[in-house]
């Protein structure tokens, strides 16, 4: 297979990609070459929104970016999201209110809606469905998830 | 992964926070997908394209000629036994002479990069001769049909015969009822790290499974080796519903390592996630009941037939499960029930959420509606005039002695305020949600019930016991199970347990994996149940002997002793001390092993004390149909469950909500589409699933009357949910555009058509 090397830039820090195949997705190299693993791959169609990552300040399915295009944007994966060793508002929220089950749709869906927040800090209800409907979970019927992203409106308009 | 926990310590009943959430929420939590090995290989399947076909010929050279490739295996290359199964061992690790369904394994490689894989795969000649797939579950108790497999083409035939069989009730409603194919879909992929031993035989392997322990004795047996050669490890798991319980890639991929001596790690795609694990029976159901004028039933007459695909996972134990609800959670005298799990060359069919249960309810909740409107009474009142009670007898004989609080049910969920009408043109509130296909004049709103029975824990005879062991030692609380955490937050009640019982701060969940006895499966609404009354014991026995000890070392008889908060306290005298302080530098350790009461096979008749316990639930839908488009919006579910005891209310919530979601999609959307054998659908472009678009307001009541054979007074929770929500949602779809609907999931021509 052909060999490429390249650089992307995720969570603020330059990576180097060596030795890669051209055809591999973002997704893959997100976490098999970076370890990234934050990030996950659900149905690798743009389906499911497990994959979600930000790519310059846009949210995207990262099993459907060719990796090797991705040279030269900021990349921000779930490990991006909050300092070290903290949790943004949407994480705590989603640990307080029972949002996490199986967790494998959580990081998608925590970088979903941060997104969502970060553009609008009071989307409606239709909104929040709207914007979070190309997230799939499987375990929670989505109830505890509403009530998460309403705790961290809450907690963002009070701290604005 | 450690806990440190401030508030008071009896915190059974509260809703204590995940110990996983923060690493979840990270995306730190290390799922089975993300295990990685130094000098790893990557291993993938080759599947049949075919449903049924000879194979003539296998030419493997092509593949083991490309570079980056380690291996290739056939069925020739499996040391041990050459098939596995839950039940039955007929299924084959690798296919050898004939392909039983589309997508069955017949060869594995090993490759430096998962697109060397794919390559090695497409390499691979095989030569198929083939056959007529034998695909009508009918034609399958047709003698004169050759079987498809050595054992047969009916996997299981079981009768209920009961009572009087000549009663002809004044009132007689039938139908037949058809239910569809349904995945369980979790969100994380199959994937395992099977890591070979130094020692050249042995393996170690990291899978999200539902249990270790069975897994483990299925692949030693493919493997040729002792079990003592295998061990298991929990990878983290991303759900399971059912599709864990069977071997999917635990076999090939430590083949493939024991094979090349390098860890492999295996993943499958989601297509290959459709073929690579059993799904939800379709059934046909005939049902008549006789009833008095006044809506008694009197007699239930009825027809179940399965269809368990390929190979027998675990069809002969839905069987029974189906058929020994036919009743549901209503009381009836006589019964004839005859019920077949048939083999065709379909996807092979076994465990989901909900497990024979979900098609006998959709059935019997469809001929309670027909019943009613038959005795002109009203869909509750049919409902609390037959409701079952502690102290029935079931269509088995068996004696329901469960807490059995049906009426209540029924009632607290009919008390749930109804939700206003949709008098907003917002798409998104209508059905066809944003394809903006909908006005709010034109949509006509339904209200539907469902309620139902169902059991816990496994059946007939089988001894499905938990093992844990808590090992205390300066103040932390050491837990050891091998339970596997799906999800479902047995991490978290763990923990709530250890801390309740010992007064301790701190508790440590050491790995799951299978170095201590088997904790049975995450299946059958059974952990909390089973494994909680492991831990339960193990942690009552260690404060035993911390009472000793301080009883011995302050001269107190250890019978006065109590944990009141963090300390040892005498009851009747002035002693406290704490509990860090009265283990500190001792390790008091016990192992216990929880065993539900034994039950018992059926005879021919269908009659035996099957089950181990029941619960209960009520649903009552609230939807919304434009009959124009036959699109549905599910605006409301309300609920109450028969829970005994809600141990932790986060999580309870969690489990209802989440099982009103996989009910709602198999009521409006999820089918696996099958033609001729041939899967249609295996992707999420094509299987729908509920979207945060989709999910209703859920109005969920606990019903808590703790149940005197649980262990903590908890009723497994998980899989109630997810049964009645079904047919209350298609009964509401009828209420709303006043046309009969025998089948699920009811798609839009069935509406408008
Ligand atoms: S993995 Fe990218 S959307 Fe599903
Ligand atoms: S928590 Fe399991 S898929 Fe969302």
């Amino acid at each position: 297979m052909s060999s490429e090397h390249y650089a992307l830039k995720v969570n603020g820090a330059r990576h180097e990609v060596r030795d890669s195949w051209i055809g591999e997705s973002l997704l893959y190299v997100l976490r098999e070459r970076l370890g990234f693993y934050g990030t996950k791959g659900a149905c690798e169609q743009g389906e499911c929104g497990s994959c979600t990552v930000l790519m310059d300040g846009e949210a995207v399915c990262s099993c459907l970016v060719l990796a090797a295009t991705a040279q030269g944007a900021e990349i921000v994966t779930v490990e991006g999201l909050a300092p070290e060793g903290e949790l943004n508002d949407v994480q705590r929220a989603f640990v307080d209110k029972g949002a996490v089950q199986c967790g494998f749709c959580t990081p998608g869906l925590i970088v979903a809606i941060t997104h969502l927040l970060d553009n609008d800090p009071q989307p409606s209800e239709s909104k929040i469905k709207e914007s979070i409907s190309g997230n799939i979970c499987r375990c929670t019927g989505y109830g505890r998830i509403f009530d998460a992203v309403q705790q961290a409106i809450e907690v963002r308009g009070v701290n604005r | 992964m450690s806990t440190t926990i401030t508030a008071t310590r009896n915190i059974l009943g509260t809703s204590v926070l995940r110990p996983d959430g923060t690493a979840k929420v990270r995306g730190e939590f290390h799922f089975s997908s993300d295990e990685f090995a130094t000098n790893m290989l990557w291993g993938a399947t080759l599947r049949s394209p075919h449903p049924h076909a000879r194979i003539l010929s296998i030419d493997i050279s092509a593949a083991l000629k490309i570079n980056g490739v380690s291996c290739v295996l056939v069925a020739d290359d499996v040391p041990g036994k050459l098939t596995y199964g839950l039940i039955s061992s007929d299924q084959p690790v690798f296919a050898r002479d004939v392909v039983r369904y589309m997508g069955e394994p017949v060869a594995a490689v090993a490759a430096d990069h998962p697109e060397t894989c794919k390559r090695a795969l497409e390499a691979i000649r095989v030569e198929y001769e083939v056959l007529d797939p034998l695909v009508d579950p009918e034609r399958c108790l047709d003698q004169s049909v050759p079987p498809i497999h050595p054992d047969g083409n009916v996997f299981r035939h079981q009768r209920i015969v009961r009572g009087d069989q000549s009663i002809q009730g004044e009132v007689q409603v039938e139908g037949t009822y058809d239910i569809g194919m349904q995945d369980q879909a979790f969100l994380g992929l199959e994937a395992a790290l099977a890591i070979p031993g130094h020692d050249g035989r042995s393996v170690e392997l990291h899978i999200a499974t539902q249990w270790l322990h069975e897994d483990r004795k299925q692949i030693a047996d493919c493997l040729g080796l002792p079990e003592d050669d295998v061990q298991l490890v929990l990878g983290g798991v991303g759900g399971a519903f059912g599709a864990r319980e069977d071997i999917s890639l635990q076999v090939h991929s430590c083949l493939l390592a024991l094979r090349t001596g390098r860890p492999v790690k295996m993943q499958y795609s989601r297509e290959e996630s459709f073929f690579g694990h059993v799904h939800r029976h379709p059934a046909k159901i005939w049902m008549r009941h006789h009833a008095t004028k006044d809506g008694r039933i009197q007699r239930i007459e009825a027809r179940m037939l399965l269809d368990g695909g390929a190979y027998t996972s675990t069809s002969p134990a839905v069987l029974i499960n189906a058929i020994t609800h036919t009743q549901g959670p209503y009381v009836c005298e006589n019964a004839t029930v005859d019920g077949f799990a048939v083999r065709t060359n379909n996807p092979p069919c076994g465990a989901m959420r909900g497990f024979g249960v979900v098609q006998a309810c959709f059935a019997h909740e469809s001929q309670m509606d027909k019943l009613a409107v038959a005795c002109q009474l009203d869909p509750v009142e049919i409902r609390i005039r037959n409701a079952m009670s502690k102290g029935d007898l079931l269509i088995t004989g068996q004696p329901m002695d469960s807490v059995a609080p049906v009426t209540r049910c029924i009632q607290e969920t009919a008390a749930i305020p109804m939700p206003e009408a949709v008098t907003s043109d917002d798409p998104l509130l209508l059905p066809g949600g944003s394809g903006r296909t909908a006005t709010s004049s034109n949509i006509r709103r339904g209200v539907g019930w469902g309620v139902s029975m169902k059991n816990l824990m496994y059946s007939e005879g089988f001894d499905d016991y938990s093992t844990a062991r808590c090992t205390l030692q300066d103040g932390v609380a050491h837990l050891k199970f091998a339970t596997s955490e799906v999800g479902q937050g047995f991490v978290t009640l763990a923990i709530q347990i250890a801390t309740s019982i010992l007064g301790v701060d701190q508790v440590e969940l050491e790995q799951i994996d299978t170095r201590i006895g088997s904790a049975g499966s995450t299946s059958a609404s059974r952990q909390t149940w089973m494994s909680g009354g492991a831990l339960d014991g193990a942690c009552r026995m260690v404060r035993e002997m911390l009472f000793e000890k301080v009883g011995k070392e302050h001269h107190v008889d250890p019978i006065r002793l109590a944990i009141v908060d963090t300390d040892v306290v005498d009851t009747m005298g002035t002693l406290r001390v704490p509990v860090r302080e009265a283990s500190a530098g001792v390790s008091l350790s016990h192992t216990f092993e929880h065993h539900h009461r034994p039950t018992t096979d059926l005879d021919e008749n269908g009659q035996g004390n099957c089950h181990v316990a029941f619960a209960f639930v009520a649903h009552r839908a609230v939807v919304d149909v434009d009959p124009e488009l036959g699109l549905v919006k599910v605006v409301q579910i309300a609920t109450a469950q028969d829970v005994g005891r809600v141990l932790n209310p986060l999580s309870a919530i969690g489990q209802i909500e989440g099982g009103i979601a996989q009910g709602l999609g198999l009521a409006v959307m999820e089918e696996i589409v099958i033609d001729n054998g041939r899967v249609r659908n295996p992707s999420f472009t094509d299987y729908l699933l509920p979207t945060a678009l989709d999910a209703p307001v859920v109005e969920a009541r606990f019903i808590e009357e703790p149940e005197p054979m649980a262990p903590l007074g908890a009723k497994g929770i998980g899989e109630p949910p997810c049964i009645s929500v079904t047919p209350a949602i298609v009964a509401a779809i009828r209420d709303a555009i006043g046309k009969d609907i025998d089948r699920v999931p009811v798609r839009p021509q069935d509406i408008c058509l």
